[in-house]
């Protein structure tokens, strides 16, 4: 049996987005900025996927923008946001995604002061300490909306209307790479002035994003070209690839809060089915989380041998996150939660898709209570 | 500059006598094999030197990286052609030396004649194109004895003129001393020992133990690369990927801990040996160095010595950290040795293991595992072989 459950790592394409796709590749491969036929033909990919995306947010289609994916996006609203803004001072939480914070370090080297805000040992970002950091030369908040590792949804509508009630001409973004898809919001709803968005968590494929820029949102490109997407986001469009995130957008999209539902009780079931079966385990995984994600810590273990074991079965699950798993040593995640080390040395993250079974639950849950015996039996001597 | 011609001077293996032309076939196919991913090349052997001629346009440097790597070559003379008349070798001897620091040196030309009809003969046409060279050179001087720069000409079916001589890899052609089993995990030693082994013209197998689920198969890809890189000197190398973790198990449940790496090592060197019965090996390849690690002691090493009758060859075995290091980052192994894929199998590393264990109380702990021998013969039946060309 094959169960994916890394699916906040990526996930597996929808067959309808294959199809289309390899349609489009073999048939319209224009350039969408040609003036023949063979260009509108490939502008028009691209403009279905604009709208798709546009009313998957409730946005107006000429705030949307296509990048390489969610690193891209967030780099363009960090940096292409400071840059045509006021004020040298940006705010962040402790827990965001590298393609945030390595950001941001490079925004601190160019004369930037940047701030993070702590989180609680549920892994939210602490409102009032929030309340308490912002200055009026704050020119950029960005914070997540879904927490990668845990799934903590972060309190990003509140802490946005705070932002703008003290500082109504300071830019406010939302990495949303791992919401979308997952849990129902429009752009309106955050009141976010930018929101990032990754075409690959949402079975769509890898190498495209999308930045949402709400109209009057002054940004700067970051790379130089000829001239396409009002030049905020010049070069050669992604076309086939923009087209494959616009079909998954609309999939996802589709009956979100059922599937979420659905979801959300799989997960359930596999918290209930570890904390029924294994002793000494740390649910990490608060109790207002996106539906998919379930973080749990088994003590006196380590992540990659029971993340092996599991593979074996033909499990596939992630320790941490698959972007931090490339450096060594703990997810800076968990310890900004306060989590003991050794707690975090023997952490697994399962994260669901709308495909996920319960059977599959089941099978899961069944081998992992036999790996971790096996494990700590081993670590024990 | 551009070379026309590469002549390849081998030390050693003028000396072997009778066995030399065993050698030299040994070399040019070594070479012709190396050589023949950048271009075309005419390759010949006469008195004791190679003759590389590119057939077709080659970069210089990439072929001189590739002749850097050939085990058995001592230096490397990057030559340029001419026409065989004077003022021609005259001006190619001045380009030659314009890209040499003359200022305040000695040199001497010496010209060898392959083609007989020249109308000079050596020392007359040494002597000619030394005086011309010192008339359009004033800040050089002859010195016949001693020369910081050595101008040879050889006189073949054209002119071709060389200063430069490179220092090659040394060694001997790999395929003419044996063949040998070397133990290749993830680290830096095992790389440069089989390096070792192999300039001394051996051909090596590898063996890499995998312990999945403790290790991930990135570990083996790491394992896999790093083969791949040593192909470069040392040939074609032919990979056995042995399962160990059934192995690394019954250990763990049946033996003291404080012995474990020990008996690991016990069994990896019986896993080794039958490899190397099966693939015509006649010896076994440790990275091994004194007293680096537990399992490196003295007694350790008897041990694990103790467990085969294949002599087990430990070119490291003297060497501190820091000359291996230096040795794998010559032969571009280190920045892969050093991939962080292998943390997981140190839930195997005892806290306190035994420094110094004895050869009886190990044989008495496998007493333990009475069907051991079992556990050998099932890993190495589902060995996975992975051919790695040179």
């Amino acid at each position: 049996m094959e169960v994916y459950l890394d699916n906040s790592s990526t996930t597996r394409m929808y067959d309808e987005c294959i199809d289309k796709m390899s349609a489009a590749m073999r048939e319209n491969y224009g350039n969408p900025s040609s003036l023949h036929r063979k260009g509108i033909g490939a502008e028009q990919l691209i403009r279905y996927s604009r709208t798709a995306i546009a009313e998957s947010l409730r946005a107006k289609e000429d705030e949307i923008i296509f990048t390489s994916g969610g690193t891209e996006a967030d780099n363009l609203a960090i940096r292409g946001g400071c840059a045509a803004n006021r004020g040298k001072h940006i705010l962040t939480t402790a827990v965001e995604h590298p393609a945030v914070l390595n950001m941001l370090e490079h925004m601190s080297a160019i004369g930037y002061r940047v701030e993070k805000i702590p989180v609680s040992a549920d892994g939210f970002a602490d409102i009032n300490a929030f309340a308490g950091m912002i200055r009026p030369d704050t020119a950029l908040v960005t914070a997540m909306y879904v927490n990668n590792e845990t799934g903590a949804i972060q309190p990003v509508r509140e802490m946005c209307r705070i932002f703008k009630k003290r500082n109504p001409k300071g830019v406010f973004h939302v990495d949303a790479v791992q919401a979308y898809g997952k849990i129902p919001f429009t752009a309106a709803q955050t009141g976010a002035d930018m929101i990032s968005l990754s075409s690959h968590k949402i079975h769509g494929p890898k190498g495209v994003g999308a930045l949402y820029v709400k109209s009057g949102t002054k940004i700067s490109p970051i790379i130089y070209g000829g001239g396409q997407q009002r030049n905020l986001r010049p070069g050669t469009e992604n076309v086939h690839g923009i087209y494959g995130f616009g079909i998954a957008a609309e999939l996802s999209q589709q009956n979100i809060e059922r599937k979420g539902e659905r979801m959300h009780e799989l997960r359930n079931r596999l918290r209930r089915g570890i904390v029924e079966n294994i002793e000494d385990v740390k649910i990490n995984t608060p109790e207002n989380s996106a539906p998919h994600i379930l973080n749990v810590s088994f003590n006196g273990t380590k992540s990659e041998v029971l993340l092996h074991s599991l593979e074996n079965d033909g499990i596939y699950v992630s320790s941490g996150s698959a972007c931090s798993s490339h450096k060594k040593g703990p997810s800076y995640v968990l310890t900004a939660m306060g989590i003991d080390r050794k707690l975090i040395d023997g952490t697994l993250r399962f994260s669901l898709s709308e495909f996920t079974t319960a059977e599959e639950i089941d099978y899961t849950v069944n081998s992992l209570v036999k790996i971790v015996k096996q494990v700590r039996s081993i670590m024990k001597k | 500059m551009k070379a026309d011609l590469f002549l390849l001077k081998y030390g050693e293996i003028a000396l072997k006598g009778l066995n030399k032309p065993i050698f030299e076939r040994r070399l040019l196919s070594n070479l012709d094999s190396r050589l023949a991913k950048i271009g075309r090349f005419s390759i010949k052997a006469a008195q004791s030197t190679i003759y590389v001629e590119p057939l077709e346009t080659v970069d210089t440097d990439e072929t001189l990286n590739e002749l850097k790597k050939v085990f058995g070559i001592v230096n490397i003379c990057p030559a340029v052609r001419c026409g065989k008349e004077l003022k021609a070798i005259e001006d190619t001897a001045i380009t030659c030396l314009e890209e040499e620091e003359t200022e305040g040196k000695t040199f001497k030309v010496e010209a060898k004649r392959e083609d007989k009809s020249f109308p000079l003969n050596s020392p007359q046409l040494s002597a000619e194109i030394g005086a011309r060279i010192l008339d359009r050179m004033p800040g050089l001087r002859v010195d016949v004895h001693n020369p910081d720069i050595l101008v040879q000409i050889e006189i073949r079916k054209d002119a071709f003129v060389y200063t430069k001589k490179i220092k090659g890899a040394g060694g001997m052609p790999v395929g003419t001393n044996g063949r040998a089993t070397l133990l290749l995990s993830g680290g830096i030693d095992s790389p440069v020992a089989g390096y070792m082994i192999a300039k001394r013209g051996v051909t090596l197998d590898a063996v890499h133990f995998h312990s999945h689920p403790y290790t991930s198969d990135r570990a083996k890809q790491k394992v896999l690369d790093l083969a791949k890189i040593m192909t470069q000197y040392c040939g074609a190398i032919n990979v056995h990927v042995i399962p160990f973790t059934d192995i690394q198990l019954e250990i763990i449940d049946k033996c003291p801990k404080s012995l474990l790496t020990v008996i690991m090592r016990r069994m990896m060197m019986r896993i080794a040996e039958r490899i190397a019965e099966k693939t015509g090996g006649q010896a076994l390849i440790t990275g091994e160095s004194i007293g680096q690690v537990a399992s490196q002691t003295m007694e350790s090493l008897a041990a694990t010595n103790s467990v085969v009758s294949r002599p087990v060859f430990r070119p490291c075995i003297g060497m501190d950290k820091e000359e291996i290091v230096n040795i794998s980052k010559k032969i571009e192994t280190y920045e892969t040795s050093i991939l962080p894929f292998e943390d997981c199998c140190t839930i195997f590393v005892p806290k306190h293991p035994k420094t110094k264990p004895s050869i009886e109380e190990l044989s008495e702990a496998e007493k333990l595992m009475p069907n051991f021998e079992e556990l050998l013969d099932r890993a190495i039946e589902n060995e996975e072989v992975v051919s790695l060309g040179g």
